[in-house]
């Protein structure tokens, strides 16, 4: 059972309500205060991702947040899970490689693209950068998919002598 | 907290002194300041991203939009900051290599490449 659960509609206002539940949340689970930053930004990342996908794709699900503080690590879920989800492994393909390896190779920031590019594009680009923002911050990201897109689950240790 | 956006001129350049934070509900504010901006003419561009306190990558993609725009017209988009969290967000997309980041704004208007 989760330690707490979160639904939003899928609106962009909403982002920051669930950055501040997981911080709130990770803090009490006894996520490192140094740490804590990485999981805001990295829970803000995973929303504003749903966010767009379920606007763009015309879904009219909220987007789900599953806090959960194990006996070691605090994880995080972002997205909605459809049954089948349960049982398949990760798609490792689509989740670029967890932090050390050249970062900067995720993510293109300047794209060839004339300057007027549209706002699609735009978004379409910072989306990509917010998976290669997550996977730059979290060791231990994996990418499910989901009925209604990607379900990204992310997690962190408890035990502080762990983190260094 | 939500976002605030102040511009001022320093000689040709443009100040935009962003504070609060840049997120996906926010960042749409910058983006219109920046293309607003542009269309104007104001084609160097410095921004002072003390007042930042939080920053995601929809802030970023707003940013390298902004780049792109003055670029077509042969113009600067600098950055100040001087804030570790801020600042690791950049290397991890790899965009210290993109933008210029300098420590003050004064740093920033000298600047010439």
């Amino acid at each position: 059972m989760p330690t707490v659960e979160l639904l939003f509609s899928a609106l962009p206002e909403h982002v920051r309500t669930a950055r501040l539940v997981a911080a709130a949340v990770a803090r009490r689970a006894g996520v490192d205060e140094a740490v804590l930053d990485e999981v805001r930004l990295a829970v803000g990342e995973a929303c504003s991702r749903a966010v767009g996908l379920y606007r763009s794709s015309g879904a009219d699900r909220p987007v789900r947040v599953v806090l959960t503080e194990e006996e070691k690590k605090f994880s995080i879920e972002v997205g909605d899970k459809s049954p089948e989800a349960e049982d398949r492994p990760a798609d490792a393909a689509s989740v670029p490689s967890a932090r050390g390896d050249s970062p900067a190779e995720h993510s293109e920031p300047l794209p060839d693209g004339s300057p007027s590019s549209s706002d699609s594009s735009e978004a379409e680009d910072e989306g990509q950068m917010g998976l290669a923002v997550i996977s730059g911050l979290v060791d231990d990201v994996e990418v499910f998919s989901g009925e209604y897109g990607d379900v990204i689950r992310m997690s962190w240790p408890l035990n502080p002598a762990a983190l260094s | 907290m939500d976002l605030s956006l102040s511009t001022r001129t320093v000689g040709d350049r443009t100040v935009v002194e962003v504070g609060g934070e840049i997120d996906v509900y926010t960042a749409p504010k910058l983006r219109e300041q920046l293309v607003e901006l542009v269309n104007d003419g104001s084609y160097h561009l410095v921004v002072d991203m003390e007042g930042v306190d939080f920053l995601d990558s929809t802030g970023l993609g707003v940013l390298v939009g902004g780049l792109k725009r003055v670029r077509a017209h042969e113009g600067s988009l600098r950055l100040v900051c001087n804030q570790e969290r801020i600042l690791k967000i950049f290397r991890i997309t790899g965009l210290t290599k993109v933008f210029p980041i300098h420590t003050s704004v004064d740093e920033a208007v000298a600047a010439t490449d």
